[in-house]
Parts: structure tokens; C-alpha cells; sequence
């Protein structure tokens, strides 16, 4: 299982454009918008906060929706259309390996995605660091493990490679839009930050976990159901070849 | 000993039957050939002997157990089966051996050792069926599943995979293999099950599948003077006679040539521009499978 971890983690390295876009992109963002003196300056709509602070949940959003629907979905129904699953169902090994070591390395690279953001964010912009640490850590597991389950319901679903990547590329704006990525969330209608609350990897639980005091029990626990259901639904309906 | 044995395999998908009533056996150490037609059932074959598919109906075991419990004695190499485009060479066999408790390295005698740190998106065919062979080589099998082996290589790089075949054999592994090439199952196969239609319609030796084959040889000359033909068709060995211009072509059984020339010698007939055909297993082949699909792919 680790000989599989580590092959597929230099696979992800060896693709240079999407796993540096995965790991930098959200940082590069964050300064790129920091460079700008009005984001950096306090205003009553952010509650207080600079618009920089109350970007950075959309920023998480973004590494957790970009890794879970734009390379793992794409790449598990490649190996099935390529018969990478199938040459594999052929040694003692169950191929499942496979996509667990996939998995495990994709995982592995948004959360140090997202500690990239946090240092970066602490150390240029004197953004706290996470206020509750724990509930942080639970927000982007949970729904990272949303979004990643998500994106296997479409590789399992998908016809072809192409169809899941233009699935996943739908699913993945609109939780973009809804997690405030494209518009920032104080300018959504009060109706679209809460489904964006409520929908992976959730935002608010992000940024009450970084800069409030503690998540809220409700957003985790929906992520975990999401999971959970999106997980099986995936497991059940999961073509090998 | 039977390595493998096959009882009255059925397997169907839908409403179509893939394979009905499939019987054979393979000895330890043989090459068993299965050549067929497109759909004719030979992948659905294989893949149930690889314990990749579940047949319907009927059994399957290797070294006496079902095949599914005996995966890391049997290599396979599939069709159309890939590998991630930017995995190397040499990743891929490190990989797949670790799968195995006593792997065994084919890289060398295949030729792959320049080309470890290529990635396979980059391979050329011929190199991504030699890695493929050296994949279904590497636990050390006793028993080799090659399915459409030198298909898209080309005739040099075929012959060199033929003989990594034999070198394959002569290590003691018995090998199941699929093919539309008679050239290969001629050269390699010892024996060889012809299917069409999800049955063995033949099986046999190639030379035993040839002399099946009515009018296995064919007789062509220019008489110098005129000759009868009724008395080239009195010959008993004789079982058609056509005239073409003023060449005679004469088709029958194998002791034909001596029976045609013994005639022309008595009636002091010269037979000029002789030639003599022999049947080969392409010719049984078109006649056991109805002629049809054979150049195809």
C-alpha cells in the first residue's frame, strides 16, 4: 500500500501544472488581492474584519473543491476508461488500492494547500492564526471528505473520462459561486450564503473556525452526512471497468 | 497433468451468448492456442480462466482450484488494458512487483532496461506490449494468459516477441494464448482450439487442423502436349481438376504430386512451370470458421 502511495504521489508531482495550481494558486490569490489597500482596510461590511480575512474560507473552498472535483474524478474514470483498474484486477491486488492511494495523496496535498494559506496569511498579512485549530481541522476534513465523495458519485456515474470531467467542472462552479469564491459572500443574497454554509466543503464552518470562536455543530455534522451518503452512493454504484 | 481445465463454459451478457458449452484442457507446459474471429467468445474465454469474469455456467480451474483463488500463479496480459500515461518503466515494474512474493525480473530479456525512466503515454506499441508482457511475467506465474500478444507490431519486433514466448515456455510455464495471427499459432501453438460463434468448432494440432482441410495440396502446370483431363480426374486421389488457359490445376489429397507425375511420366507429357501448393492453417482457419473476419483488426 505505501509502494501505491508513493507511486501515485509522483504522479501528482510529475503533472507540474495542475498539482502547483492546486498547491500555490489559493496563496498567489490571496496575495494578489492583498496587494490592494482598500481589501487590507477594515470596513463594517466584513464585520469589522478586512476583506482579505473574509476571503480566506472561499480560498479553502477553492482547494478543497478544485482537488476533490477537478483531478479526482477525472483521473479515477481515466484509469477505468485506460483499463488501468481492470489490468490491475488481474494481480492479488484489488484494485481499490489504487484509487485509496489516489485518494490519500490528493488529500495530503489540500491540506497543505490549506496550511500554506494560513502561513502565508499569517506571516504577509498578519491574519490571525486559526482561532479554533481543532474545529478548523474538522471543517476541512469533513468537507473535504464531502467534496472527494462528491467527486467519486461522478467518476462512479460517468459514461466516459470526458463526461465526468464535465460534470465535476459543473458541480465545481457552483460550489465555487455558492462558497463565495467568484462573488464574495457578503454580496450574495442572504438565501445563498446559507446553502452555502450547508453545502461542501462549507464555507462558514471554515471561517468561524479560523477567525470566530467555533464552528457550528450543524454545518460539520452536514458535511459528515454528505460524506457519508455521497461515500456509499459511490462504493454501491462503482464500475470497475 | 491438466494445468487448466474448462467444462462446458457458458457465459452471456444480456441477450447475447458470448460463449456456449466451451470444453478443453491444457497439459502443464503446453502452448494452447485459441484463434477465432472477432466475437467468436475467445477474450470472454480467457478472461474466465483469468478468474476476471464469472461464467454463467459450466467450471473453470487452474492447478485444480477456481481461478479466482489462484490469482498470483496465473500472468496475465490483456487487451487494451493501460497504464497511468506518466508512469515509467521502471515504476510500473517496481510496483507491480511488489504485489508478488517472488517476482521475477523480464525487463533485460524484453529489452525495456533502455527505456525505464520513459513514461508510458510516450511508449511506442511494440514497448508498451513488451512492458505489458513483463507485467504479466513478473509474479513468476505457472500459467501465462497472453491475449492478442503481437498485435500492432511490427513483423521484426513480432518474431522477437515470439521468441520471448518460447524462452517464456521453456522456463515451464504454460501458456494460453489468443490470436488471430496463423503464422503465430503455427509456429508456436502446440495445440490449438479454433472457436466461431461461442464454440470450439476445432481442436487440434496446427498440422492435424490442416489436414483437415479438403484438398490440402494443389498441383499447377503447362502440359507440353495436349492432355485428357477425365485422366487426371480418374485418379483416385484426385478431387478437382480445372483448366485455366493452358495452365492445368489439379487440387486433392497429400499424395497427389506423385500420382499427377507418375500419369504425365506414362504419357511422356512434360510438365512445365510445376508448382505445388500446400494447404496451410490459414486455409483451414477461412474453412472452419465460414471465411469470414479473418484479415481483420
Amino acid at each position: 500500500m505505501l509502494r501505491i502511495i508513493e507511486v501515485e504521489a509522483r504522479l501528482f508531482v510529475r503533472d507540474r501544472l495542475n498539482s502547483l495550481f492546486a498547491l500555490v494558486f489559493p496563496c498567489l490569490l490571496l496575495l494578489v488581492l492583498g496587494a490592494i489597500p482598500g481589501l487590507r482596510t477594515p470596513a463594517p461590511e466584513f464585520g469589522g474584519l478586512r476583506f482579505i480575512d473574509s476571503y480566506l474560507s472561499s480560498l479553502v473552498v477553492f482547494t478543497l473543491a478544485f482537488i476533490g472535483l477537478q483531478r479526482v474524478p477525472t483521473v479515477v474514470a481515466t484509469y477505468r476508461e485506460k483499463g488501468v483498474l481492470r489490468r490491475l484486477s488481474t494481480t492479488p491486488m484489488h484494485p481499490a488500492r489504487l484509487l485509496v492511494g489516489q485518494l490519500v495523496v490528493n488529500f495530503c496535498a489540500a491540506i497543505l494547500s490549506v496550511l500554506l494559506t494560513i502561513v502565508v496569511a499569517y506571516v504577509v498579512f498578519g491574519v490571525d492564526l486559526p482561532h479554533h485549530p481543532l474545529g478548523l481541522a474538522c471543517a476541512v476534513v469533513l468537507g473535504g471528505a464531502g467534496t472527494f465523495a462528491l467527486g467519486l458519485v461522478i467518476a462512479a456515474l460517468a459514461p466516459t473520462a470526458r463526461a465526468a470531467g464535465g460534470w465535476a467542472t459543473a458541480v465545481f462552479m457552483l460550489l465555487m459561486f455558492f462558497g463565495g469564491v467568484y462573488l464574495p459572500r457578503f454580496m450574495l443574497p442572504s438565501v445563498v450564503q446559507k446553502i452555502g454554509s450547508y453545502s461542501p466543503p462549507g464555507v462558514e464552518a471554515v471561517q468561524q473556525a479560523w477567525l470566530g470562536s467555533a464552528p457550528d455543530w450543524r454545518h460539520l455534522a452536514i458535511m459528515g452526512l454528505v460524506s457519508l451518503v455521497a461515500g456509499t452512493v459511490a462504493a454501491r454504484t462503482f464500475r470497475w471497468e | 497433468m491438466a494445468i487448466i481445465e474448462v467444462r462446458d463454459l457458458g457465459k452471456r451478457y444480456g441477450p447475447r451468448v458470448a460463449v456456449d458449452s466451451v470444453s478443453f484442457d491444457v497439459a502443464e507446459g503446453e502452448i494452447f492456442g485459441i484463434l477465432g474471429p472477432n466475437g467468436a467468445g475467445k477474450t470472454t474465454t480467457v478472461e474466465c480462466v483469468a478468474g476476471l469474469r464469472t461464467p454463467d455456467r459450466g467450471s473453470v480451474s487452474v492447478l485444480g482450484r477456481p481461478p479466482a483463488s489462484v490469482r498470483s500463479a496465473i500472468g496475465v496480459q490483456l487487451q487494451a488494458s493501460e497504464l497511468p500515461e506518466r508512469m515509467r518503466v521502471g515504476e510500473a515494474l517496481s510496483l507491480f512487483s511488489s504485489f508478488y512474493p517472488a517476482p521475477a525480473d523480464w525487463s533485460e530479456r524484453l529489452g525495456l532496461t533502455p527505456h525505464l525512466r520513459a513514461e508510458f503515454g510516450r511508449l511506442s506499441g511494440g514497448l508498451k506490449q513488451r512492458l505489458s508482457i513483463a507485467l504479466a511475467l513478473i509474479g513468476s506465474p505457472r500459467v501465462a494468459i497472453l491475449d492478442e500478444l503481437t498485435t500492432g507490431l511490427d513483423p521484426q519486433a513480432r518474431r522477437d516477441t515470439w521468441s520471448v514466448v518460447e524462452e517464456v515456455r521453456s522456463a515451464g510455464v504454460t501458456i494460453l494464448l489468443v490470436t488471430h495471427f496463423m503464422e503465430e499459432a503455427e509456429r508456436l501453438c502446440d495445440r490449438v482450439a479454433v472457436f466461431r460463434d461461442g464454440r470450439i468448432v476445432a481442436l487440434d494440432t496446427p498440422s492435424g487442423l490442416v489436414s483437415r482441410v479438403d484438398g490440402s495440396c494443389r498441383v499447377r502446370f503447362v502440359p507440353s502436349a495436349h492432355l485428357d483431363v477425365a485422366l487426371l480426374q480418374a485418379l483416385p486421389e484426385v478431387t478437382e481438376v480445372s483448366v485455366v488457359g493452358e495452365q492445368v490445376v489439379v487440387s486433392g489429397s497429400e499424395n497427389l504430386l506423385h500420382a499427377v507425375t507418375s500419369l504425365l511420366a506414362r504419357k511422356q507429357i512434360v510438365a512445365r512451370g510445376l508448382r505445388v501448393d500446400q494447404a496451410s492453417l490459414d486455409d483451414a482457419y477461412v474453412e472452419l470458421t465460414g471465411g469470414r473476419d479473418v484479415a481483420d483488426h
